[in-house]
């Protein structure tokens, strides 16, 4: 009844074809964005936007290319985290050598520089699968991780290790750095990762997204009908690579403000994996829902005991919490295998048939 | 992209939630950043319960600083940048006095923050080096020692009082091989030059802190005949488990100012003999320990565990808190306010002035030696002593070793520089100096 169909009659072709056929889906989804891009700046305070908002969206982000890797091809990768590195510090080197150019710019920039490395990491997966990849991968985590340690060009010779942002500014706002308001790095954050969750959600629907699956579900018989595999899972390498390195340009330029390699740690490359897994393999919103899962949760769980007034130790509450969220964890992978973005779709279902079952 | 408001509006609840418990305004709100979770909750936790247990022992005793309640509001960051972060977003609307994020990595990312936030950052010996600067990092205050003055004082103690008495030695450099043990490495690397010391060195990786005996393997094919460490969380006890096992001489093995007495205790009876600098009284023999002891420790208040007090993490806890409270106090008397903001309290820093009769009224004479912070000076570059473990405590085996400013000021100088320029449009210092001299 929520979801009833009827009366809606498609015309064209293009309208058939829409990424959300549904109305109401659509309203839904105007709704989402009216409230992203305009009450939650305007009702917003600082932690819910520094704290909450833009990690999520960021961490959103990364899941997004590691499921189009992990989730529509199939391939396990543990480098996330190294990728989001190499985005991170390509936008630092670039915008240290071009202050001029827009740093915007180079986030976008920097994507293309992780995909690069992500195509030169992906080169083994034509020969191997499975685990081996991920030990493949995890050997372009240890040594992107050694190299950000290592080499000190990469941060600039900084004595610190570390890299640094300044204010950046665009249309004469400061966006990035210390002088920035959180609206503002907000409303960039939410800017990139609405269009790169667009865009990804074309390209999953269409032929290469198609192509993907295909070598997901059987990367023999793709190869029979014709999907050439080295270029499939090189794009796929590809793809993904970009998502994640501006995902990581945006972590250090939009939420940290200053990185040492320590922040893009192999538990990093777990926590995107773990939120592709739970949000749910091979689908864009599961990205989403697996970042607020991981993301949003222990906040609220910390902030649970001093909002019912319960006096409990800071260091109780962050033990409550890691069991919490183990637990939940475990619950959400029995009660639903296929992740939450599964059961919204069935909730979707149902809603579509009810009151009627069948 | 149905469910995601529902994020939202728990985001929002959250908001609420923390935005709801308003605090009275007589009373100054101190947050501290702690971890007793996670790797470094080894090192974390001595430390809080001494920032917290001495905090709250001014309450019990005095009410407060100056009259004023002081509101103690632990934030576990778990030494990770992330949450660290989040914690300053959590504490930023409650309107704290200064943040002491015990962490390399969250002051890095907060520094850039302090001067547009208006709230001083108190990075008690470590953090960035070149904070020390006064007129670069208004906001930054790291007394009292750099990492680059702590590796001068080791080289020269090792040295018999110079570092050029190292000339022909071999000395290990074995540090976490993170932003905090590389930051002393050009040091280490321009006096092992300039001095005619031979340098190894030997990285541990923050993911192998507890596996490091490939390092040892080296040191035993190397043969140091000094071996320095910086290490932090489990990398200390490691550390000094496999010196014992390596048979390294003890009394060669000298440490920056972080081994806790429970990291030397646990190597057992081998590890006898090691050392490490400090800069404040081993011990719990002191009146401001004592009534810690008498109206926290003994009254329930304290999470601390039998042994931790009187250790001297707990003690670096504790000198932490002596800044904090210094700082609220001089705070207090140059503005003439009783409840001090952040602004005032940054003044307050940059009075301190701790000397013989105030460490005395405070009930600390003896455990810090005299110091001062001043505007261009926010670090004090104090004397520092090497202790050694006897087996059970530690003991003061080396009389004040000073800094030696030549080395350490020109590299300050240029890392300062460097950051500012690094970080265009770096804030020139507006804000007014009260103590010229």
């Amino acid at each position: 009844m929520f979801y009833r169909e009827a009366g809606q009659f498609k015309t064209t072709y293009a309208a058939d074809m829409a990424t959300f056929p549904i109305r109401q889906d659509r309203i839904g989804l105007a709704l989402i964005l009216f409230v992203a891009f305009v009450g939650v700046p305007l009702a917003g305070d600082v932690f819910l936007l520094n704290s909450v908002m833009i990690p999520f969206l960021i961490l959103s982000l990364g899941a997004i290319g590691l499921n189009i890797l992990t989730g529509y091809t199939g391939l396990l990768s543990l480098g996330s985290a190294g990728f989001m590195g190499v985005g991170a510090y390509a936008c630092y080197k670039l915008e240290t050598y071009f202050p001029n150019v827009n740093v915007l710019i180079w986030i976008v920039a920097s994507g293309l520089i992780s995909s690069v490395v992500g195509v030169f990491f992906g080169l083994p997966s034509l020969r191997i699968k499975g685990f081996y990849l991920v030990v493949a991968t995890l050997a372009a985590q240890f040594f992107l991780e050694w190299a950000f340690a290592r080499v000190p060009w990469l941060v600039n010779d900084n004595d610190s290790g570390a890299i640094e942002v300044s204010t950046r500014t665009l249309f004469g706002v400061p966006v990035i750095g210390p002088a920035a308001s959180p609206q503002a790095r907000y409303l960039v954050a939410l800017t990139i990762v609405t269009i790169m969750a667009w865009i990804a959600s074309n390209i999953v629907r269409g032929r290469i997204g198609r192509m993907w699956m295909a070598v997901r579900d059987m990367d023999i018989a793709a190869e029979l009908i014709g999907i050439r595999l080295l270029r499939a899972k090189l794009l796929a390498f590809a793809v993904s690579s970009f998502y994640i390195g501006v995902a990581g340009a945006m972590m250090v330029f939009l939420w940290l403000g200053a990185a040492e390699p320590e922040a893009f740690n192999i538990d990093l490359s777990f926590e995107l994996l773990f939120m592709v897994i739970i949000g749910g393999l091979g689908s864009i919103l599961g990205a989403f829902l697996g970042a607020a899962i991981l993301h949003i949760l222990p906040i609220v769980l910390r902030a649970l005991p001093a909002a019912l007034g319960i006096p409990v130790q800071a260091a109780h509450v962050e033990h409550i919490t890691f069991m919490a969220e183990g637990a939940l964890i475990i619950l959400v992978l029995i009660v639903e295998p296929h992740g939450l973005a599964q059961l919204w779709r069935t909730t979707k279902q149902k809603l579509r048939v009810w009151p009627f079952p069948y | 992209m149905k469910n995601h408001w529902i994020a939202k509006g728990l985001g929002g609840a959250l908001a609420l939630a923390l935005a709801a418990p308003a605090f009275a305004e007589d009373s100054i709100y101190v947050p501290l950043f702690t971890y007793r979770t996670g790797p470094f909750a080894g090192s974390g936790t001595p430390v809080a319960d001494g920032m917290h247990d001495y905090l709250t022992m001014l309450n019990e005793r005095d009410g407060g600083i100056g009259g004023v309640k002081l509101v103690i509001d632990e934030c576990e960051t778990g030494y990770d940048t992330k949450k660290g972060l989040e914690c300053y977003d959590t504490v930023k609307p409650r309107g704290p006095v200064l943040i002491n994020p015990w962490s390399t990595g969250i002051t890095l990312s907060l520094i850039p923050k302090a001067s547009v936030d208006k709230i001083p950052i108190l990075s008690m010996a470590y953090g960035l080096s070149a904070a020390a600067r006064g007129d670069i990092f208004p906001w930054i205050f790291n007394p009292p020692d750099t990492y680059w003055d702590g590796a001068s004082q080791i080289l020269k103690y090792l040295g018999g009082g110079s570092v050029d008495g190292l000339k022909g030695k071999t000395v290990g450099y074995l540090y976490f091989d993170a932003a905090f043990g590389r930051e002393a490495l050009p040091f280490f690397q321009t006096a092992a030059k300039d001095a005619g010391f031979d340098l190894k060195l030997y990285p541990v990786a923050p993911a192998d802190m507890q596996n490091q005996g490939s390092k040892w393997l080296d040191i035993r094919r190397d043969k140091p005949d000094f071996l320095v460490m910086y290490g932090w969380g489990a990398m200390n006890p490691t550390a000094i488990k496999e010196a014992v096992k390596a048979n390294f001489p003890m009394d060669k093995f000298v440490s920056i100012w972080w081994p806790n007495d429970a990291d030397a205790a646990s190597a057992g009876e081998g590890a006898k003999g090691f050392k490490e600098l400090n800069w404040h009284g081993a011990g719990a023999d002191y009146p401001a320990f004592a009534d810690i002891k008498k109206l926290v420790i003994d009254a329930g208040k304290s999470q601390a565990q039998v042994g931790e007090f009187g250790a001297t993490l707990y003690g670096h806890g504790v000198f932490n808190s002596m800044l904090i409270a210094e700082a609220i106090a001089t705070a207090q008397k140059v503005t003439g306010h009783k409840v001090v903001t952040g602004e005032d309290v940054r003044r307050g820093l940059e009075n301190i002035n701790f000397d013989d009769a105030r460490l005395k009224a405070i009930g600390l004479a003896g455990f810090a030696s005299p110091f001062k912070i001043t505007c261009a000076d926010h670090n004090s570059h104090g004397a520092t002593f090497v202790q050694q473990w006897d087996g059970a405590k530690w003991v003061r085996v080396s009389d004040a070793i000073t800094s030696s400013s030549e080395l350490v000021q020109p590299l300050i100088d240029a890392a300062a520089k460097s950051y500012a320029e690094k970080n265009a449009g770096w804030p020139q210092r507006t804000e007014p100096c009260d103590n010229k001299s």
